[in-house]
């Protein structure tokens, strides 16, 4: 049977959007290989993420409890979900491509022996999946051989799951691991706090590149207009590079993936590797005072300006539009 | 101590991909091979972690074909030691590639092995954490910032919502991210001497690992291209078509 695992990613028992998206990919998985979905959690905090996850559509969860797993490890991690696929049986082992999935997938898939596809976009009804490479200059199909296979999602292109009618039972496994082959230590997280919207989860993002040209620009002319669009801020490589803003914001291959209703982009040339990280927004906007510029090409609305005029003045006219 | 760095080569990212109309792969002429951008910034570490102990070992090691001699003259240009050429003449899978680095890791037992964190080829993000386990060994996947100490290595990684650090203790697995440094270009004295360098080729089949490939990529196909909309004259104009003809504000 199809079974597919999913790691149900979260902070302390609160999880972010993207693990409701990798709750819906792995349904879809299961409800096309004729398996159930079991969404798994470990950690502090995980019972409580576990009663709400269960909430949301899968047919078990199963909460891993074991002293090495209380904050995550990739090591630790890989050991625990490993012995939980051999326990199970199940196929399918999926997260979203979250910096966690990313770090801990391939290792699991290792452990197993298994392929692995990374950031897949679509599950196909043969079991053929899609990902996009070459910075999303073309798009695989491809297959997974083999009893057991590792997938991660990427989060724009699958839906949040939905609250269901009832709540699936949760259940505690104790996983066995080998502690003397763990060696990781975690250390310390110094987290960049915002009021604003998660980058990957809003409706509108307004990104700010070298155009820029400052730390300070980026809060004295992009953030005021971020704050009245009710925006998430994200950036190019070239403005993270320059310390202008922190990693955390970076949109683009390498970087980030978003796909908000509305995207603006604001001094951003539009290199393929940004454009690989915002390409399938719904609605772009570009502004940027060379006409020339690759973005325009991608652009909905462009605006050939100097974006040190023209975004105070969108301020100013955002804010009439509310009155 | 002795560090190992893979390389891959791939083509230049300035270069326009396009796919081949029957999708069988990408246009390989007019590319430019270079070596990739996160390869370039593992080898940099790893000769800044030389240069400071003041002695060790860079080595190289690739598992490609033999026009991949080029990206490791290269590296060896930069300042790297030595370099291994694994010839594969056929496709390999992450797993495949993992496995015949992981058996040349536990021959060469360097301490660390830093990787770059993708290649911008086929943006998997696989190879570095799939080699910690197979050989057992911690990993730090996107380090922006890298501290030894004796027998311990302190990282700071890019994580969603900020940094995080780990320490763990060596052989290790290192994956570089963008912040980590800012790789040299090769000199030109560092170009001759990269010449007289060894760089030894095995056949990937006498590796002993297993290698057939368990992900198969059937067709390539060329996304759907985003069509170019219109210019607006005027912030007043672009506000307007948002909240009317676009409806996202
Ligand atoms: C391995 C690798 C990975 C990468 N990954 C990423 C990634 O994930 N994300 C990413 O973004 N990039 C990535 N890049 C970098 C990418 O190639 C570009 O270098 C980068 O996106 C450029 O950033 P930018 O558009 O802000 O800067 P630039 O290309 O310098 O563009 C600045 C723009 O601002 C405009 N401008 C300047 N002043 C003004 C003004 N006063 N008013 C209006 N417009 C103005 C200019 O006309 C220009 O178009 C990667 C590159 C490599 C090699
Ligand atoms: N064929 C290869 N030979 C040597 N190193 C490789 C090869 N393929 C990938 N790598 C390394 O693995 C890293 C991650 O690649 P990937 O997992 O394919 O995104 C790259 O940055 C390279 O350092």
């Amino acid at each position: 049977m199809g079974d597919v695992l999913v790691f149900a990613e979260h902070r302390g028992g609160h999880f972010p959007k993207t693990t409701l998206i990798a709750v819906n990919a792995g349904l879809e998985m299961a409800r096309k290989r004729g398996g159930h979905c079991i969404a798994v959690l470990s950690g502090e905090g995980a019972p409580a993420a576990a009663a709400e996850i269960a909430k949301y559509g899968p047919s078990k969860v199963i909460v891993l409890d074991h002293p090495k797993l209380a904050h995550y490890l990739a090591d630790a991690a890989a050991q625990a979900l490993a012995d939980l696929v051999k326990k199970t049986g199940a196929e399918t082992v999926l997260a979203t491509a979250t910096a966690v999935g990313k770090d801990l997938m391939p290792r699991l898939a290792a452990r197993l022996g298994a392929p692995m596809a990374s950031e897949i976009i679509a599950i196909n009804d043969d079991g053929t999946m899609v990902r996009p490479m070459y910075a999303g200059n073309a798009l695989a199909t491809i297959e997974l051989d083999g009893p057991v296979r590792v997938v991660t999602v990427r989060g724009t292109a699958f839906d949040a799951a939905k609250p269901a009618d009832s709540a699936a039972p949760v259940e505690t496994v104790a996983p066995e691991l080998d502690a003397a082959a763990l060696k990781m230590e975690f250390v310390g997280f110094n987290e960049i706090k915002s009021d604003r919207p998660q980058l990957t989860e809003a409706r509108i993002v307004v990104s700010g590149g070298r155009g820029l040209k400052s730390g300070d620009n980026f809060k004295t002319v992009l953030e005021p207009l971020v704050d009245e669009m009710g925006a998430a801020m994200g950036a190019s490589r070239a403005a993270v590079d320059a310390g202008f803003v922190p990693n955390d914001l970076q949109v683009g291959q390498t970087g980030k993936v978003v796909a908000p209703e509305l995207y603006v982009a604001v001094g951003i040339s539009g290199a393929i590797q940004h454009l690989a990280g915002m390409k399938d927004s719904k609605t772009i906007v570009a502004i940027n005072k060379d006409e020339e510029a690759p973005i325009f090409g991608v652009a909905d609305y462009g605006l050939v300006a100097d974006l040190f005029k023209a975004v105070p003045e969108m301020v100013e006219e955002v804010k009439k539009l509310k009155h | 101590m002795k560090i190992l760095v893979p390389v891959k080569r791939v083509p230049d990212p300035a270069t326009t991909i396009r796919v081949m109309p029957d999708g069988s792969g990408i246009a390989t002429d007019n590319v430019k091979w270079v070596i990739n951008p996160f390869d370039e910034i593992a080898i940099e570490e790893a000769l800044r972690i030389k240069e400071k102990q003041g002695s060790g070992e860079v080595v190289l090691i690739s598992v490609g074909q033999t026009a991949w001699q080029e990206q490791l003259r290269t590296g060896l240009a930069m300042g790297a030691d030595r370099a291994i050429l694994i010839k594969a003449d056929h496709p390999l899978d992450t797993l495949a590639i993992a496995r015949a680095i992981a058996k040349v890791a536990s021959d060469e037992k360097p301490e660390l092995v830093i990787i770059g964190k993708q290649a911008i080829d086929d943006d998997s993000n696989q190879i570095g954490q799939m080699l910690a386990e197979m050989l057992g060994w911690p990993q730090a996947t996107f380090a922006s910032k890298v501290e030894l100490a004796g027998e311990k290595c302190t990282v700071v990684r890019e994580v969603d919502g900020g940094l995080e650090t780990i320490a763990f203790p060596m052989p290790a697995v290192i994956t570089t991210d963008l912040r980590l440094n800012e790789p040299r270009y090769a000199s030109l004295p560092g170009i001759m001497k990269a010449r007289k360098k060894p760089l030894n080729e095995i056949a990937v089949d006498s590796l002993g690992v297993e290698l057939a490939p368990k992900l198969k990529i059937k067709t390539l196909n060329a996304p759907e291209k985003r069509q170019a909309g219109r210019k607006v004259a005027s912030v007043e104009e672009l506000v307007q078509v948002l909240h009317t003809e676009a409806k996202v504000i």
